[in-house]
């Protein structure tokens, strides 16, 4: 009956295997991928209405009742997210299907990308701790290959980075596992929350905690945000675009989960120090995006400053605060992806990739410009579009719970993010136009559309805040109350 | 005989860190695979190195030793096994195109 919840991750591993076999029939490759996400979307949203009537949703593998089997957990929290995950994806494909080359196609570009939101999925689905290490080792196998495709000098460099980084990390995820199964002889998320409020958080859980803060920090870029900028402005546009909207939310998303349904008994010490990281990931992240010239690079830099901004919503931990973070997660996945798609449309129209050697491209490209200023409002915050609540309700969880300085450093970010994008928007759009009419590469249907389709989705869910605040809400109340999680994972048959 | 394991993969965290400190992109590699050994130790221990007979039925006594964490070793031996073939092939590629495993050669232009 439940066997549902497992779609998500399934279906696109089956067509990713399925499309191994199919490597030179390039149309069948797009229009399967295409439809495998089309699916979930239609599934998660599907799943996302069940909940709404039944609770918490769970699917025990092999009949084995938890604690004792793998099991994958659907609340509103992570249904919100693996539907975000599908729409992103789904868009990136089609903008992949015009500017990716014939021969990366033929290289299997598309079962690698369903690799990748496979592991995205079953990372947010999962009820289980080694699972999710799993699950992410699927996501970063993915990515590895996904970063590196086309083999340029600057990607293999920049790969190379990553992926000692990222194996770093995960020994750092295995030990903390490893101390966790020590402790307390567990590694189902409830189970491990119901011993977790038995024994009292001691002070060596309390640590085994910090170094859970440590792995999501680092897959997550917050304040541990070194290799980000290098390796999310190597690869090839539609891919960058997949990995800014998805691959630090996966790692958000495990520390929401991480420090509501776990370690949530000592929050002056561990909310203090995510509180002090985000705060740090706020200021770095803006200087880094005013600081350079090059458009994916502030790109990233952007995905820092949102990084630090929802885990404000963590640190203050008020349910107001959370509500506002949930708000911001799904808003920045369809923003950064929109502005990822719309830094490698500059670049592939240009052939540059610095602010300062475009100029006036809104004469040319005026559809583009106007997009690109859409987006600019949108991470601003400015009120008919999506930033807007998220950002609204974390400041008014931090009004609540006292935190101002946090609440100062939030929204000043905002200025930041504001002024590097305007600066891209007045440097490159405006100004005397550099391409002449011979040499205007034109605008294909395949950049355009993707674009304008998540420019309307951050308008969509700038207005229709309300129908939408009712998942959000529940999603919220799962995370203040984790009682609710357990009970319908462990006292629920 | 927990302690003893425990310091001995402390010793491999070290002798780890040092190498991916180092400038050499294979040294690196040899690192992290060091890395994965202690963190499997580690689990091994973090499970409990009690005398007992090996977790089959119907081998040796009653009274086995636990069969989770070395559930968890297979999969992640096979997961950091997968991750260094993909990282040696990609240490060879870059130093195909580049011409050099030294890391601090490995930066880039400036402009780009």
């Amino acid at each position: 009956m439940n066997n549902i919840i497992a779609m998500p991750m399934m279906i696109p591993i089956l067509v990713g295997i399925l499309l191994i076999f199919f490597r030179h029939h390039i149309k069948l490759q797009r229009w399967s991928s295409l439809a495998a996400m089309i699916a979930n979307i239609g599934i998660t949203a599907y799943i996302l209405h069940q909940i709404q009537q039944n609770g918490i949703l769970r699917l025990d593998f092999g009949g084995w009742e938890p604690p004792f089997g793998i099991l994958f957990v659907a609340d509103s929290f992570s249904a919100l997210l693996v539907l975000t995950t599908s729409i992103v994806a789904a868009i990136c494909l089609v903008y992949a299907f015009s500017s990716t080359e014939k021969s990366y196609e033929q290289m299997f570009f598309y079962p690698f990308i369903n690799f990748l939101v496979a592991g995205v999925n079953g990372s947010f689905l999962t009820g289980d701790l080694f699972n999710l290490y799993v699950c992410f080792e699927i996501m970063l196998l993915a990515s590895y290959v996904l970063i590196a495709f086309g083999g340029r000098k600057g990607q293999l460099r920049e790969s190379i980075k990553y992926v000692i980084i990222n194996v770093v990390s995960s020994w750092f995820f295995l030990i903390a596992i490893a101390y966790t199964y020590g402790a307390l002889g567990t590694l189902n998320f409830a189970h491990l929350s119901v011993r977790i409020a038995e024994q009292g958080q001691s002070p060596m859980l309390t640590v085994v905690s910090i170094v859970f803060l440590t792995v999501f920090a680092l897959k997550a870029g917050l304040l541990l945000y070194f290799w980000l900028p290098g390796s999310y402005s190597v690869p090839p546009t539609a891919i960058a675009a997949l990995f800014g909207a998805l691959l630090t939310k996966v790692g958000i998303y495990a520390m929401f989960r991480v420090f509501t349904l776990l370690f949530y008994h000592e929050p002056h010490i561990t909310h203090t120090i995510i509180g002090i990281l985000a705060g740090l990931t706020l200021i770095i992240g803006s200087i880094g995006a005013v600081a350079y010239k090059d458009v994916r690079l502030i790109a990233s830099y952007n995905v820092v400053i949102a990084v630090g901004f929802i885990l404000v919503g963590l640190a203050v931990a008020t349910p107001t605060a959370m509500e506002g973070s949930i708000f911001y997660l799904i808003h920045d996945m369809i923003v950064k992806a929109l502005l990822f798609l719309l830094a490698g449309t500059m670049i592939a129209v240009t052939g540059e990739t610095r602010i300062d050697y475009m100029s006036g491209l809104i004469r040319n490209y005026p559809l583009l410009g106007w997009i690109f200023f859409i987006v600019i409002l949108a991470l601003a915050g400015i009120p008919p579009l999506s930033g807007f609540i998220g950002k609204v309700l974390v400041g008014q969880g931090a009004v609540e719970a006292g935190a101002y300085i946090l609440l100062a450093l939030a929204f000043i970010s905002s200025i930041f993010v504001l002024y590097s994008l305007m600066r891209v928007f007045l440097t490159s759009f405006w100004g005397e136009t550099i391409i002449s009419k011979e040499d205007k590469i034109p605008m294909k249907n395949g950049w355009i559309i993707p674009c304008i389709i998540l420019a309307a989705g951050s308008f969509i869910l700038g207005i229709g805040v309300e129908p939408l605040t009712v998942y959000v809400k529940d999603a919220a109340e799962v995370l203040a109350n984790p009682q609710i999680y357990i009970d319908a994972v462990l006292y629920d048959n | 005989m927990e302690t003893l394991i425990t310091i001995l993969a402390g010793i491999l965290v070290t002798a780890a860190t040092y190498l991916i400190l180092s400038k050499s992109l294979i040294r690196v590699i040899l690192g992290t695979a060091i890395l994965s050994h202690a963190a499997h130790l580690l689990i091994i221990t973090m499970g409990g190195l009690k005398n007992g007979s090996v977790p089959i039925i119907g081998e040796g006594d009653a009274n086995p030793v636990d069969a989770l964490p070395q559930a968890l070793i297979l999969t992640s031996i096979v997961i950091s096994f997968a991750v260094t073939a993909v990282s040696l092939v990609l240490a060879y590629r870059t130093y195909q195109e580049t011409g050099t495993d030294k890391l601090d050669q490995l930066r880039g232009d400036r402009n780009e």
